[in-house]
């Protein structure tokens, strides 16, 4: 079975469910192969117009292409709870798949027909029950104490609730048997929708943004027994908070010039989107934790925050490193990527250009009051005349930008960012990734320490150094000499410098052979025949171990 | 001739031109868009992602429940430090959790409000919520819109145990009917309003003045999204004119529109890469639109779901869209082949609101049974 368009299109502003509707329909259908409805003997009487909830569940199954039958019985329940279908022994409304016995509720009840019956009617609903001395229509606890408490509300007009009770058990009297039988479980039926069982969801319940644009606006307030409501103030009903703006022709105009600037788009095939949408979601993949279990473990089913811990650390992880290398945003949008690439940029001289960016990206988080002073600074900083991180702009960008000056606002630097951006993510960012500071860094097969792991790493280290100076013959002075220094002293300043110095930051400025960490052990192993074996092999160890 | 001066020759025309043949033209105009569009549309997504790796079982649970609301929840949004989560209920009251220990570390009751959104500063030091305030001696009946503040606030989140959470409040939005979302732009300083008069807006939160309105849609408002990009300044809308619109911030103008959804759009959000973006609504279907294409590109649909989808998020990679119903269940389908994936229940009402975390290692549902769950 599917559904046509036109069904699907009946939208329902009511936010009732139309398609619930054509569901019952269909289920009630004989000729379409509907739900078998049957009179059930029992004991001394009849069960009229009955259907079983196995039955309905399986109809849903085969008719609505549903493979699980928990999905199945789940729809039963929702149409029963809106009150198209109902079970004939319980106000609970749910479905079961098993012999239960449904019946339909009648169209006049259905919810669509903006029913929001008031107090007055149910009262007159519950009295007229007690009024039938019938152990199947004894109110159950909850209904007894809904109308106590109504006798106490309506106490003044109770004598009209009462008389309105009585007539409508002389009307119901004058009904066929069998007619009444399933007459009674409709009205019942309803008023388990419209007052559910303390505890059940109350699906008449609407979502309060959608109020207002109901089919009934006028919320002509019909009663279930016919009764008017003179004595009822009418509260004051909003119909619709904005009146409907007429559409003028300087609506259509703007319509017809925004559909020229549509057809004059340049646009992409299907093709190559799919393609493009397919390319980004399988690379990204590895690194969706709800797809690809996350390292060491995803906190919310392990309880364990490690993988928060380890992400905190200013030490990047392999995989975080090779996800700097999808796309130029994804360095920019992480602060540790963003720092490896300005000292990347630093080393090369360029570090004004991304300053500029960032210091423009700054600027549009600005409040208003500190605009204006914010472009000034940028403007002084980058562009003008003698600036002290000047960038390179070529004339046209730099003639708007100084235009746009002269107004100060938060987007006065786009056109140059936007240049730069385009500069940076060209050149230098494919550089960096060429680098090997990058290289190092994404080869790095080093579990990231954590921070307390470092820290103490560190203090051996400023402790290994003093101790040094204090306890051993390699007095600061001496060891700058000291070049092929193999002593177990020098041996021990290495191994905790080298553990001090895992970092990024110490990897690149070994690699590039920079002075880092204190000169004075460093200088003496810098040359010497011993010694550069010595480092290579610890900076293989840095990288690999 | 150049868009400009056809738009030109257009405009010279229309001087005197009647409703009625300015409304014909128009419709000409969209039969010719519709028709540009058809000639690019040479395959259909889910053909293409045949190839691709069909994904494996999926066995997601509920990890946490978050019990304290007493009333239908309506919103939540996650803190950037992937733990924290603000939600916001019918009955007025903002709360915010740590998620993971489901502890609560600050609350505030708006009395007789309703607060249908709420947002966390991207420094996670501020929430703000978007509410509907009516004079506490007319209680609101379902029909009665006769409420005095449609306003969007911002609370600083403070520890000082003695300090009242409201007392340093700033009011920030004023719109003519109720706030249906709102959300900070990448700065605590900006906040984005989406609004039930039709419009969208920004605003400087420092002074609550009003930086740029956006006027387009033709009914209310009801949801946005802010584009991810680094360097963007786009986000998208969806109303009950069954629009979802692309708007630029910076000019307040609309640059692309889609309409094919049958019914109200409750929920948009934007694929990771920002080049398309997803959409829930009323007609029980969640669509998938790529910008680039400038077309609705997958539409995700069964038979057996009749529900409205109230709200949708992507996973991480994009790979997955979770959708919330209002008959109570969380749809998860594959975006690339167009297929369900699971189905979770556990609510036990509509569920209203859903956000992936953001490191994508759950995501979290709001429901009108009054909880949050957690799932992963």
């Amino acid at each position: 079975m599917h559904w046509d368009r036109k069904s699907m299109s009946r939208r329902s502003s009511t936010g009732r469910n139309n398609k619930i509707e054509d569901i019952i329909t269909k289920m009630q259908d004989d000729k379409t192969g509907g739900v078998p409805i049957r009179t059930v003997k029992s004991f001394l009487s009849k069960i009229p117009s009955v259907v079983t909830g196995t039955d309905v569940v399986q109809w849903l199954m085969k008719n609505l292409s549903i493979e699980d039958p928990v999905e199945a019985i789940h729809l039963g329940s929702l149409i029963a709870a809106q009150g198209y279908i109902f079970p004939i022994s319980d106000h609970v409304l749910t479905m079961k798949d098993d012999g239960t016995f449904y019946r339909f509720q009648a169209p006049y009840f259905w919810p669509s027909n903006c029913w929001e019956p008031e107090n007055t009617d149910y009262a007159i609903y519950l009295c007229k029950r007690t009024m039938q001395n019938k152990a199947r229509l004894e109110l159950a606890d909850y209904e007894a104490e809904n109308l106590a408490r109504l006798q106490r509300a309506f106490a003044r007009k109770w004598e009209f609730i009462f008389m309105q009770a009585e007539a409508q058990v002389k009307i119901d009297r004058k009904k066929d048997k069998t007619e009444r039988k399933i007459l009674d479980s409709q009205e019942r039926a309803f008023w388990d929708v419209h007052r559910p069982v303390p505890g059940c969801v109350n699906t008449t319940e609407m979502d309060i943004r959608k109020c207002r644009r109901l089919k009934n606006p006028q919320k002509v307030k019909k009663s279930v027994y016919g009764v008017t409501e003179e004595s009822q103030a009418q509260s004051p009903v909003h119909v619709l908070s904005q009146p409907i703006r007429k559409t003028t022709k300087e609506d259509i105009r703007k319509q017809i010039t925004f559909l020229n600037t549509q057809i004059d788009r340049h646009c992409l095939k299907m093709s190559k989107v799919a393609e493009s949408l397919i390319a980004y979601t399988e690379q990204y993949m590895e690194y969706d934790p709800l797809i690809t279990p996350a390292e060491p473990s995803n906190p919310w089913i392990s309880d364990d925050v490690a993988l928060w811990d380890i992400e905190m650390s200013k030490e990047p992880s392999q995989q975080r490193v090779k996800r700097w290398g999808f796309s130029f945003d994804e360095i920019l949008k992480d602060q540790v990527g963003r720092d490896q690439f300005l000292r990347f940029l630093e080393s090369e001289f360029s570090s004004e250009n991304l300053r500029f960016w960032l210091a423009v990206q700054d600027l549009k988080k600005q409040p208003l009051q500190d605009v204006a002073k914010r472009v000034e600074e940028i403007w002084q900083e980058f562009l003008a005349p003698g600036a002290p991180s000047a960038i390179n702009l070529d004339s046209h960008s730099y003639e708007i930008t100084s235009q746009n000056v002269k107004d100060g606002g938060r987007y006065t630097f786009e056109d140059a960012q936007e240049h730069i951006y385009k500069l940076m993510k060209s050149d230098s960012y494919a550089r960096f990734l060429r680098s090997n500071a990058y290289q190092d860094l994404l080869l790095a097969k080093k579990k990231p320490e954590s921070e307390q792991g470092r820290r103490t790493s560190l203090e051996k280290f400023t402790r290994s150094v003093s101790s040094l100076s204090v306890a051993f013959p390699h007095e600061k002075s001496e060891r700058a000499e000291h070049k092929a220094c193999r002593c177990l002293v020098c041996l021990h300043g290495w191994f905790a410098m080298a553990m001090w110095l895992r970092t990024p930051r110490s990897c690149q400025g070994l690699s590039e052979a920079r002075p880092l960490g204190p000169p004075s052990l460093h200088d003496g192993l810098r040359e010497g025949s011993g010694i550069p074996s010595l480092s290579v092999s610890f900076e293989a160890w840095l990288l690999c171990g | 001739m150049s868009p400009r001066h056809r738009q030109m020759a257009t405009e010279a025309l229309h001087e005197n031109e009647t409703l009625a043949s300015l409304k014909s033209e128009a419709e000409s105009l969209k039969g010719k868009l519709e028709e540009e569009r058809a000639k690019l549309h040479d395959v259909e997504l889910h053909q293409v992602a045949e190839r691709v790796e069909a994904l494996g079982q999926f066995v997601m649970k509920t990890r946490r429940t978050l019990k304290g609301h007493g009333n239908k929840v309506l919103c939540m949004d996650w803190c950037k430090d992937k733990r924290r989560i603000v939600s916001s209920s019918q009955d007025g009251k903002v709360i915010v959790w740590d998620s993971f220990t489901t502890n609560k570390e600050h609350a505030v009751t708006m009395p007789c409000t309703w607060v249908m959104a709420c947002a966390y500063a991207p420094s996670g030091c501020a929430i703000a919520c978007g509410f509907k305030q009516f004079s506490c001696l007319s209680l609101p009946s379902s029909w009665d819109y006769s409420g005095l503040d449609n306003k969007c606030s911002v609370y600083p989140l403070t520890f000082d145990k003695n300090e009242n959470m409201a007392a340093k409040k700033k009011s920030v939005a004023m719109h003519t009917n109720y706030l249906s979302a709102c959300s900070f732009t990448n700065s605590d300083m900006q906040i984005l309003t989406a609004s039930g008069d039709g419009t969208c807006a920004l605003w400087d939160v420092e002074s609550g003045q009003l930086l740029q309105s956006f006027h387009g849609h033709g009914a209310d408002v009801l949801c946005l999204d802010l584009a991810p990009s680094e360097t963007g300044n786009t986000f998208v809308s969806g109303g009950c004119d069954k629009k979802a619109m692309v708007w630029d911030m910076r000019s307040g103008q609309c640059v692309q529109a889609f309409e094919t959804h049958e019914s109200d759009i409750n929920s948009v959000r934007y694929y990771p890469s920002g080049d398309a973006f997803a959409s829930g609504s009323d007609d029980a279907t969640c669509r998938l639109y790529d910008l680039r294409a400038d077309r609705e590109v997958a539409i995700y649909s069964k038979e057996s779901i009749i529900f409205g989808a109230s709200s949708v998020d992507f996973s991480l990679s994009g790979r997955l869209l979770f959708a919330g119903y209002n008959d109570y269940t969380i749809n998860v389908w594959d975006v690339l082949k167009g297929s369900r994936v699971s189905i979770l229940f556990g609510h036990e009402n509509r569920v209203s609101t859903l956000r992936v975390s953001p490191d994508g290692t759950a995501f979290c549902s709001g429901s009108w049974d009054h909880t949050l769950r957690v799932w992963a």
